[in-house]
């Protein structure tokens, strides 16, 4: 059947639909653009044996192809461009380096973008008032100005914007300020603890 | 506005600060508010913004002239945190949607004649360009490329996302508003539906009619 192959690329972007990011599928895409050419092909030919033979019967087949090749692009086009929404959340979650893994995941031409978009971003982010405003700060409205936390990893030392610095340890809690703290917490070094 | 806006920069100095900047504070906010629930992107209000962040940088100047343990630290500094919260948040919107909607905003801004006031800031267009230009390369290089000629072409005015304008919004009426057309499709029938919005009433009606009284002040989104 025409157009599966597609099928499977959009479905495992269904599946990481929890922002999780799955390795670039070289394989299907490459499968996919073949399959397109194949179809291109077999139309051209039908084509050009409708024109010289003047057989009619060729037309309704070459139709059913121009729209799988039309269904084909739009699905490879979703596939990549929902990847890189998510390369992008990625980078409102992480900052500007990328986490060892999810690099891996991605493939060049992705790396490359997500490198530009961040230089976008930053210049953006720089241009902002006097001496630039971070953006990926304060992404939750502030309830308190301190917050309880507890360390989930061995951070090592922590100075704090007063020029205090405190240990971060493994199931240590401390009391901090949110704005300061924020990051960290993102990062999965620190929890919030609610209570 | 924007005259009213270059009174407060001048009035900061002065011993009315506190009065003039919540104003700017309270506009704001309303940007924020109208930004996030419209489904499109609003006029830029960078000016405003631009304006709070100076006076974040006077507060905190200021706080760092107080003493330590000066109880009115803690209260300025959540102050502070809140306004930044705002307009982060306010900026963060209108950035989700200009890289959602590029190629329709850019595709806007190219049609604005002159004297129409852009919805993007320089710095905002700048991205979005930037943006566009980036993501529609990485399509041509992975896959546009390698398919067959008729359709190497990225057709965004079929393909981009537009921004649902008939989306239905809540909205509080600031002022009296007499015979508003929210059947503009009809606007030569006899039939046209007009209704007039009472001053503090709140409605919930589609986006579409009502866009042009969000860009006057004259409603508010909640």
């Amino acid at each position: 059947m025409f157009g599966e192959k597609v099928l499977e690329l959009v479905q495992e972007l269904q599946r990481s639909r929890d922002g999780t990011m799955l390795p670039f599928n070289e394989d299907g895409v490459r499968k996919v653009l073949e399959e397109m050419k194949a179809l291109y092909d077999q139309n051209q030919a039908d084509v050009v044996s409708t024109r010289e033979e003047g057989q009619s019967g060729l037309f309704s087949g070459v139709q059913l192809r121009h729209t799988c090749l039309e269904r084909n692009q739009r699905c490879l086009l979703a596939y990549l461009h929902n990847r890189l929404a998510i390369i992008r959340n990625m980078r409102w979650e992480f900052g500007s380096v990328l986490p060892a893994d999810v690099k891996q995941n991605l493939s060049d031409q992705e790396f490359q973008w997500f490198t530009k978009y961040n230089k976008s971003l930053a210049s953006y982010m720089r241009s902002l008032g006097t001496g630039g405003l971070d953006l990926t700060q304060d992404r939750k409205p502030p309830k308190s100005l301190y917050i309880e936390v507890r360390c989930l990893v061995d951070h090592g030392e922590f100075e704090t914007e007063d020029g205090t610095i405190i240990v971060l340890k493994k199931n240590s809690q401390h009391f901090l300020q949110r704005s300061q703290c924020e990051h960290l917490i993102r990062q999965g070094v620190l929890e919030h603890i609610l209570s | 506005m924007a005259s009213g806006d270059d009174d407060i920069t001048e009035e900061w100095s002065d011993d009315e600060v506190e009065m003039t900047a919540a104003d700017v504070q309270q506009k704001i906010e309303e940007a924020w508010l109208n930004e996030k629930f419209a489904p499109d992107l609003l006029e830029s209000k960078s000016e405003l913004v631009d304006c709070m962040l100076e006076q974040i940088q006077q507060m905190e100047s200021n706080i760092s002239r107080c003493k330590k343990g000066d109880f009115r630290i803690s209260v300025h500094k959540m102050e502070i945190d809140r306004i930044r919260y705002i307009l982060n948040s306010y900026l963060r919107i209108r950035l989700g949607k200009i890289e959602k909607y590029f190629h329709n905003i850019l595709k806007k801004e190219a049609a604005r004649k002159d004297d129409e006031p852009s919805r993007l800031s320089l710095e905002e267009f700048a991205f979005a360009k930037e943006f566009a230009e980036n993501t529609e390369n990485h399509f041509k290089s992975v896959a546009l490329r390698h398919m067959p000629p008729n359709l190497q072409a990225l057709e965004q005015d079929k393909r981009a996302p537009k921004p649902n304008l008939d989306a239905y919004v809540f909205l509080r009426a600031n002022q009296k508003q007499e015979q508003v057309l929210i059947e503009p499709e009809l606007e030569d029938d006899q039939n046209a539906e007009v209704i007039d919005l009472e001053e503090g009433a709140q409605y919930i009606m589609r986006y579409q009619p009502i866009a042009s009284l969000v860009t006057d002040a004259a409603v508010s989104l909640i």
